[in-house]
């Protein structure tokens, strides 16, 4: 059975006690999308204000959830600050394949292609996640409501 | 027979499971209880010996079959005080029954702008139903608030009541255990000319139920909470309620006549379970009548009652302000629903915490989000006591609560 040192890693601890980016941006020019999760009642609202040049000038997170919810999505708001739309939407497909890794894959070196991504930063603390299937929803749902977000401010 | 909770836990093969050397410690009986060897035994037997569809066959096995669901819809009857078998109906589950009610007895007695009272402590599943008729229908909701003891407010009843066609409301809050006064409600009810339907799913697994009592027309609950197997719940209502009432599902075995040019429907209870029901399920579910029956109800609401004292009293001197308990203060008015905020820590954090010992709570809104936006709660972690939990399965929370300050370190 997994240890819950494997969840609970000190970085994403530290950023559950002091999450990056909290608050709110004024929409327009930002755009705000709210994801909920409707089995344990996590609310998170992405706000991000894209520039003309498509790069994600500023980012702002609300809501409330459990340590892993909100830590994700403290760790995905300075992982997208100053990157373009692109980036981040490559970004969320990282941190989605990273999510649905088989478990057999995790414990030892053993995975082939199946290397932290380094780009990932502090988000490669979550990759313990998968260990405990439940919590994935907490961990993916600041990045589908960034998609959501994503998704508006190109349609505005 | 004398309540002895380790007789009675011996009872049941899940709780002596152990998992990774530890033994469970079973506290989410709110969201679903465990079941007793006799029951897994009756539903056995059931298919093992006497399995064919009900009221079709004219042969020995099919006349078994039959005979064992209505004498559990019988010993089902006889359980909550109902007057007559047929007024029991079978459903899948408590969820199941409302719609069936509100979808029914709505079409048939609501039009736009007629006004249904609902209560601020209701689980979804008697909120839903009800705005899908707001919006089918063009019904008016009403909410009767709750206090800040987790208590229905009840200053305002008769203006809320005043005009209404029904009243549908828990008998006790799957969130905050809090019992409510369902014979009260209901003189209030009816002195307004209202109906009152009362969802039951917490209150019939844990207390003396009686129907007539209670004065109250129409009663759902379900039997995975009682011992009972999942794929069975019980809509009762009164025989002229439900005679008043158009049919729910079309199908076999609703029907008196059918031709090309319409149907006829068949009498009680059969005009509301159309189709080849969950017969094993209800089979499990009357021997599960039979289990708690042979304890008896006042012994099963004594224990809770003085277990859930424990509990409140023990926690709380444990842990001082370091634990919110919502919901009635006062154990004798309340059931064994203690819903949890431990100091900082989020809800599923606790539930996940209490997981590495096997103490298995509930963590979330409890689908109940009204009532939590009315607490100002985004979730809480919720234990459940029952009939199998003893004083050494609330120590075992205790100890396992403290280790929540190990990873979090407040």
């Amino acid at each position: 059975m997994a240890g819950l040192e494997d969840l609970y890693k000190e970085i994403i601890l530290d950023h559950y006690r002091n999450p990056r980016n909290r608050g709110e941006l004024e929409t327009p020019p930002a755009v705000k999308a709210e994801g909920f999760n409707p089995l344990c009642g996590d609310e998170i609202v992405v706000f991000i204000d894209v520039d003309d040049s498509g790069t994600i000038a500023d980012v702002a997170i609300g809501g409330q959830g459990c340590s892993i919810s909100q830590s994700s999505a403290s760790m995905m708001s300075a992982a997208i600050k100053g990157k373009t739309t692109d980036e981040a939407r490559d970004l969320i497909e990282s941190f989605k394949g990273l999510m649905s890794i088989h478990e057999k894959g995790l414990d030892g070196a053993a995975a082939e292609g199946d290397k932290p991504d380094l780009s990932m930063g502090d988000l490669s603390a979550l990759r313990g996640v998968v260990k405990f299937p439940v919590r994935i929803k907490c961990a993916v749902l600041s990045w589908n409501t960034l998609a959501q977000a994503l998704d508006d401010a190109r349609t505005n | 027979m004398t309540f002895d909770v380790a007789t009675i836990k011996a009872d049941f093969p899940l709780l002596s499971r152990v998992i990774d050397g530890k033994p469970i410690t079973y506290l989410d009986s709110a969201a679903s209880s465990q079941r007793p060897q006799s029951v897994l035994d009756a539903m056995d037997r059931y298919y093992r010996e006497s399995h064919a569809n009900v009221h079709r066959g004219a042969y020995r096995l099919a006349t078994e079959a039959t005979d064992a669901m209505e004498g559990a819809r019988q010993k089902i009857a006889d359980f909550i005080g109902a007057p007559h078998a047929h007024e029991v109906i079978f459903t899948k589950n408590a969820t199941e029954s409302m719609n069936l009610f509100a979808q029914s007895w709505g079409r048939g007695h609501l039009h736009a702008g007629d006004v249904v009272v609902l209560t601020e402590m209701e689980h979804h599943a008697n909120i839903v139903p009800w705005h899908m008729l707001t919006e089918s229908i063009g019904i008016e909701l009403r909410w009767i608030p709750v206090d800040e003891n987790g208590e229905l407010d009840l200053t305002d009843l008769d203006r809320l009541l005043d005009g209404a066609k029904l009243l549908s409301v828990t008998a006790m809050s799957n969130v905050l255990g809090t019992i409510t006064p369902i014979k009260r409600l209901a003189d209030a009810a009816h002195a307004a000319g209202a109906t009152i339907v009362v969802d039951g799913s917490q209150y019939v697994p844990h207390l003396p139920t009686d129907v007539v009592d209670l004065g109250i027309d129409a009663f759902v609950f379900t039997g995975h909470k009682m011992l009972g197997p999942t794929g069975v719940g019980v809509l009762w209502g009164k025989t002229e309620l439900l005679d008043a009432m158009p049919p729910f599902l079309g199908g076999g075995d609703m029907i008196l006549q059918v031709t090309k040019d319409g149907f006829t429907t068949n009498e009680l209870p059969h005009k509301f379970e159309a189709g080849t029901p969950a017969i094993a399920e209800i089979v499990g579910l009357g021997a599960a009548v039979d289990y708690l029956t042979a304890l008896g109800m006042e012994d099963v609401r004594a224990h809770e009652v003085s277990l859930t004292a424990y509990a409140m009293r023990s926690l709380k001197e444990r842990f001082g302000d370091d634990i919110t308990i919502h919901g009635p203060s006062e154990p004798a008015s309340r059931g064994g629903v203690l819903s949890l905020i431990y100091k900082d820590v989020h809800p599923h954090d606790i539930s996940q915490v209490l997981d590495q010992d096997n103490v298995y709570v509930r963590a979330g809104h409890h689908c109940a989000k009204p009532l939590m936006q009315v607490m100002g709660l985004n979730a809480t972690a919720r234990a459940s006591l029952y009939l199998y939990n003893d004083e050494a399965d609330v120590d075992t929370l205790a100890d396992a609560l403290a280790s929540a300050d190990d990873i979090f370190g407040f």
